[in-house]
Parts: C-alpha cells; structure tokens; sequence
C-alpha cells in the first residue's frame, strides 16, 4: 500500500509526544474561551472517535481492508444498550418474541440446508437451493410477519419494540462489541477474498443494509421513533441527582462555583475518565498484539500477500480475524457514544458522517500507528466540530465585500456546507503530501 | 382469471418503472465502468459527480425558464444539459489535473486512488450543497404522460391503468441514444479505439504511440457527460436530493460490477438487471396475485422486501455475482 | 556503419547493471539473433535497444542517426519496429482493429500495409474479425507481429517470438519472419530456441551476464564446438 513510504519523521521520538501536547493546548483554550462544558463534549467524543479510528485502523493500517460501512457496525454497537439495557416491554416478548426467534431459526435452517445442498448434491443443485431457499423464506415470513405485528402493537407511542434486558449499561458495551463482531464474521466470511475495491463497494453495501435494518424494524429499536432515555453507566450519575445531594451542594458552595454547571461538568469529566480507560486499555493490548509474533505476521502479510501465501499463510483466514476484531472495537466505540447520548437515533447514522469522517481520522493520525489514530481522532473531531462555527465565519469574511441579497445569503446559508468541504480538503491534502500522516507507522 | 389486467399491473408497476430506473443505472454504471477501465480505480465520488451535474443543469433550467423559455412537450432540463455537461465536465478534468494526475504518474496502487477518490466526494457533496442546497427540487415540466391513466382505461376499457410518464419515456429514449453514439464512438472511431486499446494493453497502447493525455481526457468527458444525464434523468424522474445520489453509489456501482467492471455492455445489462430485481422484489405483488389467482384473498402484500430494502437487493446480486463468478457476467477486467 | 548500431551498452533498470559494454549490430535486410542462457541479459539488451531503459553508457545509431535520448515511441518514428513477449496483442480488440492500432502514429492511408500483412499472414485475412485474444498462440504472435509491421519499419525487433509455441508453430514463425526480412527490413531477435535461430540467422550474439561472449555468423557459431558445448547442447 503506498500510503507508507520510507523515511523517519521528523521530530523523532518527541514528535509524538509535542503533538499531543499541542493537541492538548487546543483543547485548554477551547476551554478558555467557550468554556469548559463545549470543551469537556468535544474531548469525551473525542475519545470515542479515537476509538473508532483505532478499529478502522486495525482493519487498514494492520491488514490493507478498505472497510467502507463502518457506519453499519457503529450502528449495531449502538444497538448493544438498547438490547441490554433498556428495560423490556411488558407483553412484548411473550406476544411475539417467541415468533421472531422461531423465525430466525427457520432462516438459518434454510440456510444450513442450502449450504448443505450446495456441498453435496451435483445435478439440479442450482434448482434444489432456489426452491429451499424460497420455501424457507416464505415460511420466514409467514412466522415473522405476525409476531413482530404483534410486538409493535404494545404500546406505539412510547415503546412498540421488544425493549431490552434491563441489565447495567456497562455490560451493554461488550454486548455491542460483539454484535459487531457477529456481523463481522457474516461479512468477512463472503466479501474477504474479494479484491480490495470490491471489498470496498461491498463493505458499502452492508453499512446501508444495516442502517436500513435498524430504521425499518421498529420491533427492535422503534425505527425512526427513535429509543430515548438510555440509563447512564455506573459510575456517572445524573446532574438532577447530583444537585439535589447535599454532600455535593456543600463541596461546590466551599469552591464558590455555581452547582448546576459543576453537575453538568462533573458528569463530563467521569464520561471523560471511563472513556479514557476504556481508550488506554485498548491501546496497551493492541500495542502488545502489534509487537507479538502474531502483530509481526500480520505486517508481513499485509506488506507482501503473494509471498506469504506462497508460504503457507491462511492470509484470508489472519484477515478474517483483524475484520472482526477491528469491527468489535468500532462496535464497542458505539455502544459507548449511544451511553454518552442516552438515545439511539437510527436515521442519524449517516455514512458521511460516520464512516468517511473516521477515515480522514485515521489517514490524517498516520494509518498503521495506534497513537496516530487516537490523535487524528482527537484532532479531526475536534476541526469537524470547530468548522461548523469557522465556516460561517469565514464565509462573513468571504461575502463581506458582496452587497447585500440573494447570492449573499445563498452563501451565508451554506456555510454549514463548507464542513464537508474542508474536511475533503484536509484528506486530499494529507494524501497528496504527507500520506504516512501525522504519526508515521514505525 | 384476468391475465390482461395482471398485464397491464406488472406493466405500470413493475417493467416501466424498472425500465426507466435501469437506463438511468445503465447510464451511470457506464461511466463507473470507463473509469475503471482506463483509469483503473473505482470512482466513489461518480454519485456526487451526478449530483453536481444534476444541480447545474437544475440552475440553467431555472434561469431558462425564468427567462420564459420552455421546451414545448418535453421537459426544459433537456436544454441546459449540454450546460450541465461542460461544466462538470471542466470540474472532473480540473479534479483529474489536480488531484488524480499525480497518482498515476508515481504509479499509486488502485485502492489508493479510491480513497483519493473519497475525498473528492467530500469536496463535490459540499460543493453541490453550497450551489443548490439539500433539500428535495422537482423539476419537471412540460407534458407530464405520455400516455395517461384515464386515457389508457378509456382506450381499452381496462380496469387496471397504464401510465406511461413523459420523464420515463425520455430517460429510455435518451439512454438509448447516449449508448447507441457511445457504441458508435468506441467501435468505429479512431479515438474511441484508441481508448479501448489503452483500456486493454496500456503498455503496448504508449508504445503504438497512443497519448495517454488525450485518452484521459476523453475518458473523464465522457464520464462527466454520462453521470451529468444519468443524474438529470433520475432527478427528472424522481425528484432531485443531494443526498439521494450518494446512496445510488451502491446500485450503480453494484451494476457496473456484475455486468463485469470496465465492461461497458455489462454496465448496461448489469444496470437492468438491478433495476428490475430490485423493483421485482419491493413490489406488493397483491394486485396481480388477485387477478392471477381466482378466489384469492389475503391481507398479505405479497412484498418480497419493503422498498426501504431496495439497496439489500442490489447488494445480494452483488454478493452473489462476486462470490461465484467475479469477473462479472460478462468478462470485465481486473486492474 | 552498420544499419543498426547499439554499442558499448551499459545500464540496468535501477542501481545494478545488467548490460556490461554490450555491443549489437544488424546490417540491412540482415537477420541478428541474440541468445545465451537465462538471465544473460538478452532481452534486457533489447529493450536498451528500443530505449526502454536507461543506459549509463554506450550509443545506438540507426541508420547513421543517433537515436541514444529518443523515447520508445520516437524511435517508432524512426523506423523501429517492437514486439513485445507477452501481453502484445489488444486481446479484446479484432484482428484488424489491432493492426489499425499498430498504424495509430501513420497519418496517410494504411490500407497497402494491411494487405501486405494478409498476404504475408493469410490466417489474420481469415480471421480478421475475431478477437486476438481468442486466436491460439501462434495467430496471438502473427498478430503482434503483424502490429509492428503496419508503421513500415525499418528494424523489426522480436523479443522471444517463439516463447511457448509449439514446434510446428515455431517453424512456420520462423518461415515468416525471413519472409519480413526478404521484403527488405532488418531483423533483430532473442531466441531462447537458439539452435533453430541461429540456423536462420545471418549474425549471432551470445551474451552471457550482460556481455558479448561470441560474435559471428550463425553458421560459425553452429559450427563452433565451444558454442555447441555450451549452448546449443552438443
């Protein structure tokens, strides 16, 4: 891949840490001049996105996968609390949960059956799969249908959906991770051997797919009516009990600081910590697995495929664990913003914004290099999140000299606009001339 | 059993509504498929490429319509397309000159270039955004049928209508057409030859003295000029969203890919067989099942998928294709 | 002078040298064949030839031009003529199509030179209209060949025409090629069949690791017992 070139970076072994410190130092005066809550929301997302840049990153940087629907397995992340935490729907299960699994165990006969077909019989096998393959979809439909009917019955207006387990939010996380990994292994095992473009336009496709799923079925998170009210995980408390404790009026009157802000940034700061955790920990495992014997293959793969096959390296099945593997970080990385917004909102996952973002993300950080995705992370939210404010700005500037009409407020209008603009500059620009990114790989 | 009016059902639901959507498939995987070809990377940024296309030929339509012209019977944006096509056609040789000639010339590796290509979708996306906005523009005029639901009923004392829009009949004579002269330029032509000889032997293709530059260039206009009347064509059709034209990246690429990349008749046949597949199976087969089916009753739609699935359905034929025959149903290349 | 003259070649593609003063000379309407073992360099002294790499050292003339800082495709002006080992036809593209592009820098009427190049391949009139890449590998080579043929070349230069053909095939190639060179154009060929080369060959190279080793007539070189030792098996 010839986004690595070879050459040290200049700055040597301080240029990581100088840039992480200059990323800090946009951060503080963030703070400064907007203040703290503005500056504490962009560091807590961006820490998820520097998670999700660390999954992306896995998946290109360690195996050369250009995975295109990264949107889709953020979303079955988010998917992951809903499931787990949210409390269930009374009635809801016994009216057509049994349904919808006897459905989807139908589906997977049907499947099993095809497959079996396929491996086994020689003459008619394309007829004998077709007829399996719609009796069983049929059959599919004539169990599902009726149960999820009956599941989006219960109470429209404020459930209508299957609910979840009531369980913590923080076992959700996990949950999400693997839902993500589950679907993973759906995809690697059909789309992996496929050249890399087409992987890509594959990858695209099952994004959609999935995004389509989650607006579609209402019975498993209410569709567009959205899942709201998601319970905050131990140990960030809600700002309303937080101002009503009297341990925590006292410690903010000793301060002299106003309670209700110190609420709302306390709440940020143990979003902040948790995600920070969650962020280090995964770094120091996938620090040790890049430096591991195993680490060490897969970069040998990834540099010369052919040679490695030739030496007798199941290249597609090592690429099959780095997908699900990356998938299951950027699944977990979505079960945790879901938590950070206590909703799940399915028609907001747009593939511009989910799955293009974090790979300028990762190109811009240094593709191959973990740190280089936690910057480029940090840094590209937080010029994501500053253009939207810049860009009007600038287009004042721009426009200041027009006079006053039409054009000058079609302009102004669409300075939102401009966002997507920049952000397609920065990624040609890191390409064209510094494609190794700001934290070169190793 | 009223085989003539389960017909004339699956005539108006299904063949002319999949016959216009798959042209206008046709079309754009057609410009997908000359890009892979002789440039030999996988273009994200074609959906935005139409949509850009699309919002300029929407401004001249405007500015002509404002100006009191009009086009009789048929639809005023067939005028401003020549304009629509030069102006994207100067946007893509300008993103060619700037961005993509530098890959070539130190030889980057194909999914380099796509990613590359990632960034101009960025910059064309917000651009088309900037010129004309996000939200939804129809705009059609001039004869809406071409044949009318109460005039077919009245023709043929039918009970079941046949409506024959005047946008679907256009996209389907303009596609036909625009790849009755592109067939034309490639098989007869000397410069359309060179481009398939540069497509099939780039090295021998230099050596016969061929200009690459030239052969870019060509290819880029025509690709501006297919994705700026695919894009019209659709918009003139549905209706014209930026964001809509992001998401037909999938069917259109989808197309190109089945019908085997850099295969320009396989663009065609792949773009009508996702246009109907995906038609096929969205479709409430209900009516037709009544009036195939004596006695039936059910409150069953008899839809395969709801049309929220339509992109599900070009996935699968990809998947399936890609898994038992990636080359393409006709032979494409791989770069 | 010779009509052809690439003297003292030194070069390679990247930092090593491949050709060590490696010296090729074809006179008129004359056959030259280079052979030698794997990896000596044959091709490689080729394509220096056709400029399709840079030389460190040495000159090449033809007919009396120096023609050492052209590009391949200027020399096609000039009169040279390249058939490629592999990947030599456009597999998707007729017969004719093919040797419409191989005129594609002629800018008069070509229509003499195709015929001339039916009736010295009567197969390609036959099959004029089918696809290159469905013709056998014999055709697959007259059709290259052919190619070359349309600029009306001075110097027709094959690399390795016979490379996984038949014997059949490969006798019938080699009747063709002296047929091209009796209608007057210099021939300048690798062979890796250097026996059956170098019988209808009117000077031999053998280069060995990028060098000369023997010059001669191929009669000579057939007749040397060093060179039959050696190279031609006995």
């Amino acid at each position: 891949m010839s986004t690595r070139q070879p050459g040290a970076a200049r700055g040597g072994k301080l240029r990581a840490p100088l840039l992480f410190a200059a990323m800090a130092a946009l951060l503080l005066i963030e703070a400064f001049t907007t203040g703290w809550n503005g500056a504490l929301g962009i560091v807590n997302m961006g820490l998820i996105s520097a998670i999700l840049a660390l999954g992306v990153n896995m998946q290109w940087g360690y195996a050369g996968l250009f995975n295109t629907g990264v949107v889709g397995f953020i979303a079955l992340g988010g998917l992951g609390p809903v499931l787990v935490s949210m409390k269930p729907t009374p009635g809801a299960f016994s009216a057509g949960g049994w349904g919808i699994l006897l459905a989807f165990a139908i589906a997977l006969v049907t499947i099993a059956a095809a497959v079996w077909l396929n491996r086994h019989l020689k003459r008619m096998k394309g007829l004998a799969i077709l007829a399996v393959l719609i009796a069983g979809f049929f059959l599919y439909r004539a169990i599902f249908d009726p149960a999820v009917a009956a599941i989006q019955a219960i109470n429209p207006a404020s459930a209508g959906y299957l609910g979840g387990l009531g369980l913590p939010t923080l076992l959700s996380w996990p949950v999400g991770a693997l839902l993500a990994a589950g679907a993973a292994w759906v995809v690697g095992k059909t789309a992996l051997g496929l050249r890399s473009d087409y992987l890509a336009v594959a990858t695209l496709g099952i994004g959609e797919i999935i995004v389509a799923v989650l607006k579609n079925e209402e019975w498993l998170d209410r569709g567009v009516l959205n899942v709201t009210g998601i319970p905050r995980s131990w140990p960030v408390p809600y700002e309303v009990d937080l101002q009503a404790d009297p341990g925590f009026l006292e410690r903010v009157a000793a301060f002299g600081l106003d309670p209700v802000t110190t609420s709302t940034i306390t709440v940020k700061l143990l979003y902040g910590a948790l995600f920070a955790a969650v962020l280090l920990v995964l770094i120091w495992a996938l620090q040790l697995a890049l430096n591991s014997p195993w680490g060490r293959m897969m970069r040998a793969i990834r540099d010369n495929e052919v040679a490695a096959e030739a030496m007798g390296k199941n290249v597609t099945g090592r690429h099959l664990q780095i997908f699900i593997l990356g998938c299951a970080v950027i699944g977990l990385a979505g079960a945790m913003m879901i938590s950070l917004d206590g909703q799940m909102t399915p028609s907001s996952y747009n593939p511009l914004r989910y799955t293009f973002l974090i790979w300028v993300m990762v190109i811009v950080g240094g593709s191959g290099n973990n740190w280089g995705s936690v910057l480029g992370g940090m840094l590209i939210w937080f010029v994501w999140i500053k253009a939207e404010v810049w860009g009007p700005q600038i287009m004042h500037v721009v426009t200041a000299t027009l006079a006053d009409g039409p054009l000058k407020q079609h302009l102004v209008d669409s300075a939102p606009h401009m966002r997507l603009v920049m952000m397609g500059l920065i990624l040609l620009l890191v390409l064209r001339f510094s494609p190794r990114g700001l934290l070169p790989e190793k | 059993m009223d085989i003539l009016n389960a017909l004339v059902a699956i005539l108006n639901y299904v063949v002319v509504p999949a016959t216009a959507y798959g042209a206008q498939l046709a079309l754009g995987a057609l410009g997908v498929t000359l890009i892979y070809g002789i440039l030999r990377f996988s273009n994200f940024a074609h959906g935005d490429t139409m949509a850009f296309g699309t919002a300029i030929t929407i401004l001249v339509t405007w500015a002509l319509q404002a100006a009191g012209l009009s086009f009789g019977p048929l639809p005023t944006a067939l005028v401003a397309l020549p304009f629509g096509i030069a102006a994207t056609a100067l946007l893509v040789l300008g993103t060619d000159r700037i961005v993509y000639a530098y890959y070539r010339k130190v030889r980057a590796a194909p999914v380099v270039l796509t990613m590359v290509s990632v960034g101009v979708m960025f910059v064309m996306n917000g651009l088309t955004r900037v010129l004309i906005g996000v939200d939804e523009i129809k705009f059609t005029d001039g004869a809406r049928f071409l044949i009318s639901a109460q005039e077919f009923k009245k023709a043929t004392g039918l009970a079941e209508p046949l409506a024959i829009r005047t946008t679907q009949a256009i996209t389907v004579i303009t596609a036909a057409i625009v790849v009755a002269a592109l067939f034309w330029f490639l098989a007869k032509t000397r410069a359309g030859k060179s481009m398939r000889a540069f497509s099939d032997n780039e090295d021998l293709a230099l050596l016969s003295g061929i200009n690459p530059n030239r052969v870019v260039a060509m290819t880029w206009i025509i690709a501006a000029a297919l994705a700026t009347i695919a894009g019209t064509l659709y918009g003139l059709d549905k209706s014209f969203k930026a964001f809509n034209y992001f998401q037909l990246l999938l069917p259109v690429f989808a197309a190109a890919i089945v019908g085997g990349l850099g295969n320009p008749l396989g663009a065609i046949a792949g773009g009508f067989i996702i246009a109907y597949s995906e038609v096929a199976v969205t479709y409430a087969w209900k009516k037709v099942a009544i009036y195939l089916i004596p006695g039936y009753q059910s409150d069953n739609l008899l839809q395969l998928l709801s049309t929220e699935y339509k992109f599900a359905v070009s996935f699968t034929i990809l998947i399936i294709v890609l898994l038992f025959k990636p080359t393409g149903l006709f032979k494409g290349k791989s770069v | 002078m010779s009509f052809l003259d690439a003297s003292s070649m030194t070069g390679g593609y990247g930092a090593a040298d491949i050709l060590h003063d490696c010296t090729l000379k074809v006179e008129k309407g004359q056959i030259a064949v280079i052979v030698g073992p794997n990896g000596a360099g044959k091709s490689t002294a080729m394509k220096a030839v056709f400029g399709m790499l840079r030389l460190r050292a040495g000159k090449v003339t033809l007919d009396g031009e120096d023609i050492t800082t052209l590009s391949p495709q200027e020399r096609v002006r000039k009169g040279m003529g390249f058939v490629p080992q592999v990947n030599n036809v456009f597999p998707t593209m007729s017969v004719e199509e093919n040797l419409e592009m191989g005129a594609f820098i002629r800018t008069d009427d070509f229509r003499d030179t195709m015929e001339q190049v039916y009736d010295l391949f009567p197969i390609l009139r036959e099959k004029r209209h089918q696809n290159a890449g469905e013709l056998s590998g014999g055709q697959r080579q007259q059709v290259a060949v052919g190619r070359a043929l349309m600029t009306k070349p001075k110097l027709l230069m094959l690399d390795e025409p016979t490379a996984g053909v038949s014997p059949i095939v490969m006798d019938e190639l080699f009747d063709r090629i002296i047929e091209v060179a009796r209608t007057g154009i210099s021939i300048l060929m690798v062979e890796q069949n250097a026996r059956q080369a170098l019988e209808i060959a009117d000077m031999g190279y053998v280069l060995v690791q990028g060098a000369n080793r023997y010059t001669d007539t191929g009669a000579a070189l057939m007749a040397d017992p060093e060179v039959r030792r050696t190279f031609l098996g006995g």
